[in-house]
C-alpha cells in the first residue's frame, strides 16, 4: 500500500521553502566564505578586492583566539549545565508527573515566550551586587566580602543556561516520553535497583534525545553574545560579540567574516566528532 | 424493522440494462496486482452473487485484503477486469464507486461526531434527508444516544458500530468490510458477528468480508473463498469446504486435518482403495481430490472414533490398529487425544464428552475407526503441513 | 526493588518524591525573572540610573508609551512578525506536506536542508546574510524588509518540523474512508485533512511569532536604522532601562500564558472521556 504520491506535485509544494532556504540560508553562506577572504585592506567606502586571503582565517585566530575559546568554553560549561537541570525536569515530567504533564511541558515553554532580553535584564537585578543571591552567597562564605556574580563568567554562564534550556527539555522530554515504563519495570523484575534501572535502560534509550539537546543547546549557544553582554565586564567578551562590533562598528568586513567562517568550521568539527562518538543517531 | 433495498442513485457510470456482461454481483477477471517483485494477488478470478455474505478467508500476506481495496477503489489492480452489475470499475476512483468500506481500525473521523460521521457520505453525495436517514440508520446499530459524542468517547464495540452505519448508510451495491472485528474481545466478537449477519439479512446487500479467523467466516458467510499467497484455492458454501477440502492448505486452515500417507491400490467408480501403512481405507471417488499414485487420507479428529485396542468399533471400513496415546486434554466439550500410531505420526481425535463414552489416559493401547464417508484423499505433492496455524489465531 | 516497609513520615516522602520535587524545582528557577520583569512592571527605581526596586507605582501601567520609541519599536516588530509568520508558516506547511505525503529524489537532501538551520549559531546565519546583502547592493537598504527574509528564514525549518510532526501522525486511512465515502480530493483535504492539521498549523505559526519578535542577533546585523523591539532593550539597557519595558514583557507572559494554558485546557475537554 503505497502512502507516498510520486509525480512532480511534491517538487511544486516544496519548492518556494527550498527556493527560500537556498537562496537566503545557503548562498549567503558562500557570500559569507567570499567576504572572509577579501584583500583585508578595502573598506566599506573604497570596495573590496577578493584577493583568496586564506591570511585573514590566521589573523582571526591569532587575533581573537581568546573570546574564540571562550565562547566554546561557556558554552559547553552551560550545555552541561543544561543537560543536568534540563534532564531532571524532563525525567520528572515524563515519568512522575501523571495527569500534569503536559502542562507542565507547557509551563516549562512559556517563559520563554517573553523577550529574552528582558528576562535577562532580570538577572541582572537578581545577580546585582546588593541583591539577596550575591548577600546570601556572602553568608555563607560562597563569595568573599568584596565578591561579586555579575560581570563575571559565572553570570554569564549561568545566563546563558537559563535561555537555552527549553532547547534541552524539549528533545530530552521527547526521548524519554517515548520510553515505555514496563521496560523500566521488567529492569526492577530481574534485580535491579532503581539507579542500575536507570542507568542501563532508560539513561541508553534516552540518548538520542541527549544528542539531540545538547545539540541544540550547544551550537546556539557557543555564538550567544547577549548573555555575556548584558551580565558580564569585556573580560568575558564572546566571539559573538567581537563578530557583530567588527561589522557594525569597525566595518571590517572580512575580519568579521573570516572569525564567522572560523567559528562555524569549530562549531562543525566539534559537533561531527560529538556525534561520531555519540553514533549517528537519526536527528531528523 | 425492515429496510427496503432501494436503488442506490450514485455519482459515477450511469446503469443501461444492456450491461457489458450481464452478471449482477461483483465479478473479477483476472485480476493481478504485483508491487515490484512481489505478487500479491495473481490472476483472481471471482463470482460474488448479489445479495450474498461473501468471505474472503487466509493468512495474513495472502492478498485478502489487498483484494478487497481493489474492489472500493483504494488500489488499482496491475492488470484484469472489475465489473459490478455490468458496470466496469477497474479503474473507477474509490469516491464514484457504489461500494463502501468498514476499515479494521475504522477509520473514523475524530474531530466529527458519531452524527457527522455516518452523515459523511449522504452529505457528499448531497442526498436530501440527511437528518432522519441517520438517525433510522443510528436505531439500527442501536446507537441512538451517542450520536453526539466523538469516537474517542466511545468503547470498541460502540465504534465497531458507528463504522458499519457509516457506510451502510450509503446503501451500497456492495459493503466491504476488513476484518472489522479484529480488535474486540471474544465475547464482543461473537455477538457482533451475529449481529452484522443479522444486519446484512435485513438489508439485503451484498456484503463482502475479509478475515483470517476461519471460525468467523464460517458463521457469517454463505459463501466463503480461501486464499492463499494471491490465489483462491477452494471456493464454496462453509460446510462443503470444511467438508470437502480439495487441498491440504484448505484442509488445515479450516479447523484441523489428520492427513496420512497412502497409496492408491484399486479405483473404482464410488471409491478408492487406499494401502495406509498396512490398512486399508476406504475413500469415496467424490471425495478423492488426485489422480496419482499416491495421496495425503485425510480425516477430521471429531470424526475419529478412539476404542480400546481389541474392541468392535461401531464403524465399518477399516479399523486402524496399533495406536498408543500421548496425550489427554480435557477440553469441556470435548477431550482431545494425541494418538502415535504404528507408522510414528502422531493423530488427532476429538471425542465429545457424552458421558457415555470410556476416557483413555497417557500410555493406553487403542484403535481407531472412522467412516469412509468423511475421508477425503488429497494430492501427494501439496504439503501436509500448509494451511496449518500456530496457536489461536483470531 | 528491594522489599521492605516504606517509611512514614516527611523524611521518606521526599525521598519517594524527590524527583518530581527537583524537576519543579527547575520549573521555579525557570520562572523567577519573569516574576521579576512582573514586580519590576510595578515599580520606580530609586535613581535614572540605577536598575532596582525603589517604590510601587501604576504609572507605569497608565503610561506604557511613556517610554520613548518604545511603542514604536514594538509596532515594527508587531508588523515585522505578523509578515514573516504569514509567509513562513505558508511555505513551510507546503513543504512539509511535500515532504510527508510526497516521494522524490532529494527528499532525504530537503530534510537535511530545513533541519540545519535550526541548530546553527546565529551569529553565523545574520553574518552570512549581511554579507549578501551586501555583496548584491544592499548594503545600503538594511530594514524592514531584509529583517522580514531573514525571519521567515530561520523560521521556516521550525515551521515544517512542527507541521511535520503532526501530519506524520495523523492516521492516513481517515482520507482513504473520506475518498471511499465520496469525498473528491478537494473535498477530503477540506473537510479532512486540513481540520485535523490545524492545529499543527496554529502551533507553528505561534512558535514562529514568537521566535521572531523575539529575535536579536539575526535582526541587529541585518537592520540598517530600523529598530525593533528586542533591538530597543539591548540599546536601553547600555544606558537608562524605563520600566516601561517590564510592562511590555508582562504583558507577553500573559498573553503566552492564556493562550498555551487556554489550549491546553481546550485539549483536555475534547479528550474527557464520559
Amino acid at each position: 500500500m503505497s502512502r507516498r504520491r510520486g509525480g512532480r506535485t511534491g517538487y511544486l509544494l516544496l519548492l518556494p521553502a527550498v527556493a527560500w532556504l537556498v537562496l537566503f540560508f545557503v548562498v549567503p553562506l558562500y557570500s559569507l566564505v567570499a567576504t572572509s577572504l577579501y584583500d583585508p585592506t578595502g573598506s566599506d567606502f573604497r570596495g573590496y578586492e577578493m584577493d583568496w586571503a586564506f591570511g585573514n582565517y590566521l589573523d582571526a585566530v591569532r587575533d581573537y583566539a581568546r573570546p574564540l575559546l571562550r565562547s566554546l568554553v561557556y558554552g559547553a560549561v552551560a550545555t552541561v549545565l543544561c543537560l543536568v537541570l534540563g534532564y531532571v525536569l524532563a525525567y520528572a515530567i515524563a515519568f512522575k508527573a501523571g495527569r500534569w504533564k503536559y502542562l507542565m511541558l507547557v509551563l516549562v515553554v512559556a517563559p520563554f515566550f517573553t523577550s529574552f532580553l528582558v528576562r535577562t535584564l532580570s538577572w541582572k537585578l537578581i545577580l546585582a551586587d546588593d541583591g539577596i543571591v550575591v548577600r546570601t552567597l556572602q553568608a555563607v562564605h560562597v563569595l568573599g566580602p568584596d565578591g561579586r556574580l555579575l560581570a563575571t563568567s559565572v553570570a554569564v554562564v549561568a545566563g546563558l543556561t537559563y535561555n537555552f534550556l527549553p532547547f534541552m527539555v524539549l528533545p530530552l522530554f521527547a526521548s524519554l516520553d517515548k520510553i515505555d515504563h514496563r521496560l523500566v519495570e521488567a529492569a526492577s523484575d530481574l534485580y535491579a535497583s532503581p539507579v542500575i534501572g536507570f542507568w542501563r535502560v532508560t539513561w541508553p534509550l534516552s540518548l538520542p534525545g541527549v544528542v539531540s539537546g545538547t545539540l541544540l543547546t550547544f551550537i546556539p549557544a557557543a555564538g550567544d553574545y547577549i548573555n555575556a553582554d548584558l551580565l558580564g565586564s569585556p573580560g568575558q567578551r564572546m566571539v559573538g560579540g567581537v563578530i557583530q562590533s567588527l561589522f557594525t562598528d569597525a566595518n571590517d568586513y572580512p575580519a568579521a567574516a573570516s572569525l564567522s567562517v572560523v567559528l562555524m568550521a569549530l562549531i562543525v568539527v566539534m559537533v561531527l566528532v560529538y556525534v561520531r562518538r555519540a553514533g549517528t543517531e537519526d536527528l531528523l | 424493522m425492515s429496510q427496503a433495498v432501494e436503488r442506490p442513485t450514485t455519482t459515477g457510470p450511469t446503469r443501461s440494462d444492456e450491461a457489458a456482461d450481464g452478471y449482477d454481483g461483483l465479478r473479477l477477471r483476472s485480476v493481478t496486482r504485483t508491487f515490484g517483485a512481489f505478487t500479491a494477488v495473481d490472476d483472481l478470478d471471482l463470482d460474488v452473487p448479489r445479495g450474498s455474505f461473501f468471505a474472503l478467508l487466509g493468512p495474513s500476506g495472502c492478498g485478502k485484503t489487498t483484494t478487497l481495496r481493489m474492489v472500493a477503489g483504494l488500489e488499482t489492480p496491475t492488470s484484469g477486469t472489475i465489473t459490478l452489475a455490468g458496470q466496469d470499475i477497474t479503474h473507477a476512483k474509490p469516491y464514484r464507486r457504489p461500494v463502501n468500506t468498514v476499515f479494521q481500525n475504522y477509520a473514523l473521523f475524530p474531530h466529527l461526531d458519531v452524527f457527522e460521521n455516518v452523515a459523511f457520505g449522504l452529505r457528499r453525495r448531497r442526498r436530501p434527508d440527511v437528518r432522519r436517514r441517520v438517525e433510522e440508520m443510528l436505531e439500527l446499530v442501536e446507537l441512538g444516544p451517542q450520536a453526539r459524542k466523538r469516537p474517542h468517547q466511545l468503547s470498541g464495540g460502540q465504534q465497531q458500530r458507528v463504522a458499519l452505519a457509516r457506510a451502510l448508510i450509503n446503501e451500497p451495491e456492495v459493503l466491504l468490510l476488513d476484518e472489522p472485528l479484529g480488535a474486540l474481545d471474544l465475547k464482543l466478537r461473537r455477538s457482533m458477528q451475529v449481529e452484522i449477519k443479522r444486519i446484512q439479512t435485513e438489508v439485503g446487500l451484498t456484503f463482502i468480508h475479509v478475515t483470517h479467523d476461519q471460525e468467523e467466516a464460517m458463521t457469517m458467510a454463505d459463501t466463503v473463498a480461501v486464499m492463499d499467497a494471491g490465489l483462491v484455492r477452494q471456493l464454496g458454501a462453509p460446510a462443503e469446504l470444511y467438508e470437502n477440502p480439495r487441498s491440504t492448505f484448505v484442509a488445515n486452515f479450516l479447523g484441523q486435518s489428520n492427513l496420512v500417507e497412502g497409496t492408491v491400490t484399486r479405483r473404482g467408480p464410488d471409491t478408492l482403495t487406499v494401502d495406509m501403512h498396512g490398512t486399508a481405507v476406504t475413500v469415496p471417488t467424490a471425495r478423492a481430490h488426485t489422480d496419482g499414485a499416491r495421496g495425503w487420507v485425510g480425516v477430521r479428529p471429531e470424526k475419529v472414533l478412539i476404542g480400546e485396542a481389541g474392541s468392535a468399533l461401531d464403524a465399518p471400513g477399516g479399523t486402524v490398529p496399533g495406536g498408543i496415546v500421548t496425550d489427554v486434554s480435557f477440553v469441556g466439550v470435548s477431550t482431545q487425544y494425541l494418538v502415535r500410531m504404528p507408522w510414528g505420526q502422531e493423530l488427532q481425535v476429538f471425542a465429545q464428552n457424552t458421558g457415555r463414552q470410556q476416557m483413555f489416559g497417557r500410555g493406553d493401547a487403542v484403535e481407531l475407526s472412522w467412516r469412509p464417508e468423511y475421508a477425503f484423499l488429497l494430492d501427494h505433492a501439496q504439503d501436509a503441513g500448509a494451511g496449518a496455524q500456530r496457536g489461536d489465531e483470531g | 526493588m528491594r522489599g521492605g516497609v516504606r517509611g512514614a513520615g516527611p523524611v521518606a516522602w521526599v525521598r519517594r518524591h524527590l524527583v518530581l520535587l527537583l524537576g519543579v524545582l527547575v520549573l521555579v528557577y525557570t520562572f523567577v525573572p519573569i516574576a521579576v520583569v512582573v514586580a519590576m512592571s510595578f515599580n520606580t527605581p530609586p535613581s535614572r540610573n540605577v536598575y532596582g526596586f525603589g517604590s510601587f507605582t501604576l504609572d507605569n501601567w497608565l503610561h506604557p508609551c511613556a517610554a520613548e520609541g518604545m511603542c514604536a519599536a514594538v509596532g515594527r516588530s508587531v508588523q515585522i512578525s505578523l509578515l514573516a509568520t504569514v509567509l513562513a508558516t505558508l511555505l513551510g506547511t507546503l513543504a512539509a506536506f511535500a515532504l510527508v505525503r510526497h516521494d522524490f529524489a532529494g527528499r532525504s537532501g530537503a530534510n537535511l536542508l530545513v533541519f540545519v538551520p535550526m541548530a546553527s549559531p546565529e551569529i553565523v546565519m545574520g553574518s552570512s546574510l549581511l554579507a549578501l546583502f551586501v555583496a548584491t547592493g544592499f548594503g545600503g537598504r538594511l530594514g524592514f524588509w531584509t529583517i522580514v527574509v531573514a525571519h521567515v528564514m530561520f523560521c521556516l525549518s521550525f515551521v515544517v518540523v512542527t507541521v511535520r510532526a503532526r501530519l506524520a501522525g495523523m492516521d492516513d486511512t481517515l482520507e482513504q474512508a473520506a475518498a471511499d465515502l465520496y469525498a473528491t480530493p478537494a473535498q477530503t483535504f477540506r473537510r479532512v485533512t486540513l481540520p485535523l492539521v490545524a492545529p499543527g498549523i496554529l502551533g507553528a505559526a505561534l512558535l514562529s511569532f514568537s521566535l521572531s519578535f523575539d529575535d536579536f542577533i539575526v535582526t541587529n546585523l541585518n537592520a540598517g536604522t530600523t529598530v525593533t523591539f528586542p533591538m530597543y532593550v539591548y540599546g536601553v539597557a547600555q544606558r537608562s532601562v524605563p520600566m516601561q519595558v517590564n510592562v511590555l514583557g508582562t504583558v507577553m507572559f500573559a498573553v503566552s500564558i492564556v493562550i498555551v494554558v487556554g489550549g491546553e485546557l481546550a485539549n483536555r475537554r475534547r479528550r474527557a472521556v464520559v
